[in-house]
């Protein structure tokens, strides 16, 4: 029993200790395994211009709003924090206001984000239409779409 | 090894399973139960799932996708979670099913995980935009995939069983590290992917009506891998067995 007891602990610490190194290699490249910042990181980061990032949020409620040309000005916003984004090219499917997005582009000297790409971001809530129309008439809920 | 043998080598509990043939009555009676249940279950969720559940209020009929590739990503990690927990008992205990256990998990967790990887790149394409980002549950995912063909092959790569063993245990509990990085990917960092709907703290955030069809995929899944685990576990003995005559009867001339 002696030996299997210390085999099992061996394998225990070795685990703790992989754990624990896996744990700080994490932590020290966070900034590159988050795929996105939000707007009010984004303030306080306050990247140079022209460098390349990806923003995300929630698509301003009113904010878009798309030209002749084909191009789409939208605000990505955390509540906080909005962010003037401006997008020219073919909207993913769920892009709706109210609802999650991902931009990768940078911003130009003024705030402007240029963006080159812009993928929808769905949260977790999955319900049928009737479920999110009966949520939406009492009130507890305020997302668009259905 | 006899009965009395296993007995005696102070395994009481797990170690009755121990004798192989006993392995071999038992996994031949419950395995064409595991097949029966597995086969009902995924053509019960299956049905539910394209016929009895609705479309979602965002993605419409995109949604269906879900019930093959949440339950497939779960069992990409509890397939995984086996791999390691098996693998530790051969290193512990020495328990001489836990390799056979292990090395037949491998190719099952393999294919979920593949299965978990393609579903989403399809429900991608048409809800994010995009087949596939690095983002970091994606990446993760695809590690495991990486992890279970790694193990494959380090099976493949060394000739004594023995030694094979024991390095393939080692490479399974050191990539279980991966394991909680997938699960609390989508808490820990910014992520494309979704976080979690169904096991989170505050209960479930898929509609009841979506949330049965899924658990009884889950199940099936669970089923069926229990049924593939113990044939090919037989296949696996009755192989070492073929071997072991083989080289008595090459001994013997």
């Amino acid at each position: 029993m002696k030996r299997k007891q210390r085999r099992m602990w061996l394998l225990i610490s070795a685990l703790a200790g992989l754990g624990a190194v896996a744990a700080l290699v994490l932590v020290a490249l966070e900034d590159n395994i988050v795929f996105f910042y939000g707007p009010s990181e984004l303030v306080a980061k306050a990247p140079a211009a022209g460098q390349r990032l990806r923003i995300g949020g929630l698509v301003a409620v009113d904010s878009v709003k798309k030209a002749e040309d084909g191009s789409v000005n939208f605000a990505v916003t955390d509540g906080n924090n909005t962010v003037p984004v401006l997008f020219r090219g073919l909207l993913p499917d769920l892009f709706r206001e109210g609802q999650g997005v991902v931009a990768e582009g940078a911003l130009d000297g003024a705030g402007l984000f240029l963006a080159s790409e812009v993928l929808a971001k769905h949260d977790e809530k999955y319900m049928p239409p009737e479920v999110a129309e009966a949520l939406r008439e009492q009130g507890q809920w305020k997302g668009e779409g259905g | 090894m006899t009965q009395a043998a296993a007995q005696r080598r102070g395994g009481g509990g797990w170690h009755r399973f121990a004798n192989p043939a006993r392995f071999r009555r038992i996994a031949g009676a419950v395995a064409p139960w595991a097949s029966g249940l597995a086969v009902a279950l995924l053509l019960l969720g299956l049905a539910l799932g394209f016929f009895v559940a609705p479309a979602d209020y965002q993605q419409g009929e995109t949604v269906r996708i879900m019930f093959v590739h949440v339950p497939s990503a779960w069992m990409a990690l509890f397939c995984y979670t086996a791999l390691a927990a098996a693998s530790a008992a051969s290193l512990i205990w020495k328990h001489p099913l836990a390799d056979v256990a292990a090395r037949a998990m491998a190719p099952i967790g393999a294919v979920f995980t593949a299965q978990a990887l393609i579903t989403g790149a399809l429900w991608g394409q048409p809800m994010w935009g995009t087949w596939w980002v690095w983002d970091a549950r994606l990446t993760s995912v695809l590690v495991l995939l990486f992890l279970y063909l790694g193990y494959m092959a380090l099976w493949q790569a060394i000739e004594d069983p023995a030694k094979a063993a024991k390095a393939c245990a080692i490479l399974a509990i050191v990539g279980f590290v991966n394991v909680p990085i997938i699960k609390f990917s989508v808490d820990w960092w910014n992520t494309l992917h979704q976080p979690a709907s169904v096991l989170t703290t505050e209960g479930p955030k898929i509609h009841a009506s979506m949330l049965w069809p899924l658990l009884v995929m889950a199940a099936g899944f669970k089923a069926y891998f229990v049924a593939v685990l113990l044939l090919r576990m037989r296949t696996e003995l009755d192989g070492a067995r073929l071997r072991a005559l083989e080289s008595r009867l090459a001994a013997a001339e």
